[in-house]
């Protein structure tokens, strides 16, 4: 993701960036001033609406993150009420499934995923030494699609028309026969649309880790937390885009009747298992890693040491990120699959124990070679070992298919995923909490509170789940809501009720334990814990800017407390905002050498726009109101044309000095920006999601019931010369999109290839309208048509975004804002012209391949 | 089937709660005086070999039993299981034809049974937990499961899968009758229906 240096070895490029002169002391305040005038959020609640600060929108994810672990906390309690007694008459049937649906969607997707988004955003950019993540306002579309995606399910469950087929969602409960109404599409589109906001933040999260590390902060040096992060982001860029399929699928199926789940045409309820464990099972990674990262960061300063077989954690990181989605099967045991194939996700199942091993024992030794203090996020981190490990081991004994056959969809399994979520992702949280809060209320905690909490969620905790696991082992399956035959789980269920409770009343006083300590707590000292990693080295709270200058390679090697004085008296590099613009270090992705100064976008309500006309969007679709619905598209495009515009800058573009002697280019006269890494995750999103409708094409075809399908009218000349035009025009784009960028380079601009682009996308456009409108058989008919529907969709929507890129280049051009050392849009429209080509020739060749050896 | 599923439990149920308590033990000790450590005896010692080999155990036991479980082309009894939102539909193989009897399933003790399962509208899950292991009612496809119950009486069966409102009392009755009685004690069934 940049510019070659393969000629250079570590040794001399250790010593070049060492090598920066350091910037003469300042004075603090003066540069605090400056800098908190640019950064700063703009004052009273509408800095709230366009806040894109790191630190604001970190902490808005965590809390509201919080809010709904309350919420879904309460509706578990719910669910024990309903079960403490066989023949419960506490809320009926239709509550009862609503309310289990939504525990598990809601604790899934708006507690975890958020939380731990909201931890990387607010804690990268201080433990890299960088002031804001890459993309300010794509943190805040996050968050604001978060927020509207979380209450239109919210408001779903006011109005009692909650989603209700369990947060799997299995086809064909969850198809439009068996489930009318629009409780399900509720489902579909508010998590879709939370989605976004885990596509947004791994793509900046991904870019940040890689590309903003302080100058001297190798890859391989960096600390841990960052590994775990960006672990979980590259997962996330290629586990989300499965399950974003298949809602989009499934949603286009209840809405017009294309089939792609019903057996009768050719459809498959296996695809759609396929597809949301595709995406299920690394999601259980996905919410780990964070949580382990914090682990691995607090347990070592704990202890009073370093953290033992970094490289060997590093490693099992990746080994987690790849086995993770080898195992999704073992979600698929009972489903009739032959014994040898399970035999081999088995395997993988349990191999996948082997990283974690690897880092719960490393963890252990770090302990065994330091001198383990017993401070709150300590007890937090016992509560983890001995749940987690619990949890763990029964999760090898689900790996083992004849348990699983037992085993599965009994309360076993409840109680094994809460003892790995509450194991590995809450405890480590609650530890994180403990540890950081003073970071961000810039307060001490009260005492014995916190210990007090912790207690009561312990015991609530195991007191609830442990039984569970007998229940199921004596028959009770899951999500049943009255047992009147079963006299032998009275007591077991009763208990775990009761035991439920007392967990609760230990989370409300771990939650009055956050809130005290943030209103009346003593002010914290800086660095209470002297630890080594730079989020210390911060002022408490922190301050809007982050670092008033960078820290340098002579900062990296000094723990957080020594350098809090030369960093705030602007000795790092670029120090200050001498210019009244967000300005930020970019640097080599491996050994973190200075490439170029980022100009960041400032405050701006253009993401809660964009959020709020996705949201329109969303809303026309449950209200059934499918014509109005391109509307929404339509005003989604213009301001996305708005948001891109924001990033023209007409200003100086002069290189900056950001220390004594060494200048650096702004970004606009680089081509490997940081908006172009960021491109480069979104298409590996993107191919992901092209490469799990492949997979649904290839699955169908071959394993579905319901095939061969009727011949096909698609086979005639016309059709073919359709293709062919739509293919050669996007050809002939991507030619043209190389032909502007080559000539930009060369210093010949102009601006009539990128206007060649645009017509070449157009008439890509009115072929695959005519190929849809003349040639193709009725979508409704089976499902390989409506695949094939969904495939001329892609490559419209592709040619139609090309198209875009192009004319935004193109009145670029036109305005003189693309010069010989700066490319505009040009390399961006170039990759997804690329990208639009190549996916439109797949997809053509699947569907030749799939008439000629049908 | 049940029998080999309970063994293979207890064996690990054993071994987790060995690994258990060597993780508590060895947190327990860390407690105390910083010590001199080997790193790679944590990382490659405990967290690689000794959970490889735990691990390479576990998978053998479950192969092992997962295939002496398996149904086998022997011309075991097949009764068919068709499961709708929300009962049960078993179609036997009579005498003098086949003989359907709806929530209860009739088998001869001691015999192998293949259990052919189906399903009309979603997915539902024949379960009998006294008998074994469960498998998935999915529209579209037929699957397969091998059960054989040691002596005769009744045993219940219930529905696995959420399937709906009706998910919680989707249950069956399974009678287990001598070899000998079977095809006769099929049609007094059929007969009180």
């Amino acid at each position: 993701m940049t510019d070659a240096t393969a000629d250079r070895t570590p040794a001399e490029a250790r010593a070049e960036t060492l090598a920066i002169p350091a910037n003469p002391p300042q004075r603090a305040l003066a540069l605090h001033r400056a800098l908190d005038r640019v950064w700063r959020n703009d004052r009273g609640w509408w800095g709230q609406v366009t806040a894109v600060n790191h630190t604001t929108l970190g902490l808005r994810f965590m809390g509201t993150a919080l809010v709904f672990f309350a919420i879904g906390g309460v509706l578990a309690m719910l669910v024990r009420t309903q079960l403490a007694t066989p023949g419960g008459a506490f809320l009926d049937t239709e509550l009862y499934n609503q309310i289990f649906t939504m525990h598990g969607s809601i604790m899934m997707f708006l507690f975890a995923i958020p939380m731990l988004e909201g931890l990387g955003i607010y804690l990268l950019p201080k433990m890299l030494g960088t002031r804001d993540l890459a993309f300010p306002r794509l943190t805040a579309l996050g968050y604001w699609c978060y927020l509207f995606g979380g209450l239109i399910l919210l408001a779903a469950l006011l109005f009692g028309v909650a989603p209700r087929d369990g947060w799997f969602m299995y086809t064909p409960l969850s198809g439009a026969t068996h489930s009318p109404g629009i409780n399900a599409d509720v489902w579909l589109l508010g998590i879709t649309f939370v989605e976004i906001s885990a596509l947004c933040a791994a793509v900046e999260i991904t870019v940040t880790i890689l590309r903003q590390r302080a100058p001297g902060m190798r890859l391989t040096e960096m600390p841990l937390f960052a590994w775990y992060m960006l672990g979980t982001s590259a997962m996330m860029l290629v586990g989300f885009p499965p399950l974003i399929l298949a809602s989009v699928l499934l949603e286009i199926e209840r809405a017009f009747d294309w089939p792609f789940f019903e057996v009768a045409r050719g459809g498959d309820p296996l695809l759609w298992q396929h597809l949301f464990w595709l995406f299920g099972h690394p999601e259980v990674y996905i919410i780990f890693l964070p949580a382990a990262g914090a682990l691995s960061t607090i347990i070592p300063v704990m202890c009073r040491t370093e953290i033992l077989g970094y490289g060997a954690i590093v490693a099992a990181i990746l080994a987690l990120v790849f086995l993770s989605f080898g195992l999704w099967v073992h979600h698929m045991f009972t489903v009739g699959i032959p014994h040898m194939a399970l035999a081999f996700f088995s395997a993988a199942s349990l191999l996948v124990a082997v990283p974690t091993a690897v880092q719960v024992f490393a963890w252990i030794g770090t302990m065994w070679k330091g001198r383990p203090e017993l401070h709150l996020p300590m007890y937090h981190i016992l509560g983890f070992f001995l749940t987690f490990v619990m949890g763990g081991l029964t999760g090898v004994m689900l790996a083992v298919v004849p348990f699983n056959w037992q085993a599965h969809d009994t309360a076993f399994v409840t109680a094994h995923l809460h003892y790995v979520l509450i194991g590995g992702f809450v405890f480590p949280m609650m530890a994180a909490a403990a540890w950081w809060m003073p970071l961000v209320s810039g307060r001490a905690r009260i005492r014995s509170l916190g210990e007090a909490a912790f207690w009561l969620i312990l015991v609530g905790f195991h007191g609830t789940f442990f039984l569970m696991h007998l229940t199921g082992l004596l028959g009770m399956p899951r999500r049943i809501d009255v047992y009147p035959d079963n006299p032998e789980w009275i007591w077991l269920n009763l208990t775990s009720s009761v035991f439920g409770f007392v967990m609760t009343i230990g989370f409300a006083l771990f939650a009055l334990d956050l809130v005290l300590q943030a209103v009346m707590g003593q002010r914290s000292r800086r660095d209470p814990w002297r630890a080594p990693t730079l989020d210390w080295s911060l002022a408490l709270p922190t301050p809007s800017y982050t670092f008033a200058s960078i820290p340098g390679p002579r900062q990296l090697d000094r723990p957080a407390g020594a350098v809090a004085l030369p960093l705030a008296r602007g000795e790092g590099l670029l120090p200050g905002a001498p210019r009244p613009r967000r300005e930020l270090l970019v640097t080599t992705v491996g050994d973190a050498r200075p490439d170029h100064v980022a100009l960041l976008p400032g405050n701006s309500a253009l993401p809660l726009a964009v959020a709020a006309a996705i949201g329109s969007f969303v809303l026309l679709m449950l209200a059934g109101f499918y014509a109005l619905t391109p509307l929404s598209l339509v005003l989604v495009a213009v301001l996305v044309w708005c948001w891109g515009r924001g990033l023209v800058r007409q200003g100086d573009a002069a290189p900056v000095e950001v220390a004594p002697g060494l200048s650096l280019p702004v970004q606009t006269a680089r081509r490997r920006t940081l908006g172009w890494s960021g491109n480069l995750c979104l298409l590996l999103a993107n191919g992901t999601f092209f490469a799990s409708l492949i997979f649904g094409v290839g699955f169908l075809s071959l394993v579905a019931p319901g095939w061969p399908a009727p011949p096909a009218r698609a086979a005639d000349a016309g059709a073919a010369g359709w293709v062919v035009v739509a293919l050669l025009a996007l050809l002939v784009a991507a030619i043209c999109a190389r032909l502007a960028d080559a000539r930009q380079r060369n210093g010949h601009v102009s601006g009539r290839p990128a206007l060649a682009g645009v017509a070449g996308n157009a008439v890509a456009l009115v072929a695959i309208a005519a190929l849809a409108l003349l040639h193709m058989d009725d979508p409704t008919q089976h499902a390989r048509d409506a695949l094939r529907g969904v495939l001329a969709g892609y490559a419209a929507l592709h040619a139609l975004t090309a198209g875009g890129l192009a004319a935004f280049a193109w009145q670029q051009l036109r305005r003189g804002e693309i010069a010989t050392r700066h490319g505009g849009a040009l390399p961006t429209w170039r990759l997804w012209q690329d990208f639009a080509a190549a996916t439109a020739l797949i997809g053509a060749a699947l569907v030749i391949g799939q008439e000629a050896l049908g | 089937m049940a029998r080999e599923i309970a063994w293979l439990w207890w064996a690990m149920l054993g071994g987790a709660t060995a690994l258990t308590a060597l993780v508590l033990v060895l947190l327990a000790m860390a407690f105390g005086p910083p010590r001199a450590v080997r790193p790679r005896r944590w990382t490659h010692g405990l967290g690689l070999w000794l959970s490889m080999a735990v691990l390479g155990t576990t998978l053998a036991g479950g192969l092992w039993v997962g295939e002496r479980i398996l149904p086998r082309d022997d011309g075991a009894i097949e009764v068919r299981a068709h499961a709708r939102q929300w009962h049960w539909e078993f179609t036997h193989p009579g005498p003098e034809g086949p003989v359907t009897i709806r929530d209860e399933l009739t088998i001869p003790a001691g015999m192998p049974v293949d259990i052919l399962i189906t399903a009309e509208d979603v997915i539902h899950s024949f379960w009998v937990p006294q008998l074994g292991g469960k498998t998935d009612a999915i529209p579209g496809r037929t699957n397969r499961l091998r059960l054989t119950a040691d002596a005769p009486g009744r045993l219940r069966g219930i529905c696995a899968e959420f399937c709906g409102l009706g998910h919680a009392g989707m249950r069956f009755d399974v009678r287990v009758v001598p070899a000998a009685d079977w095809p006769a004690a099929l049609i007094a069934e059929e007969a009180s229906e």
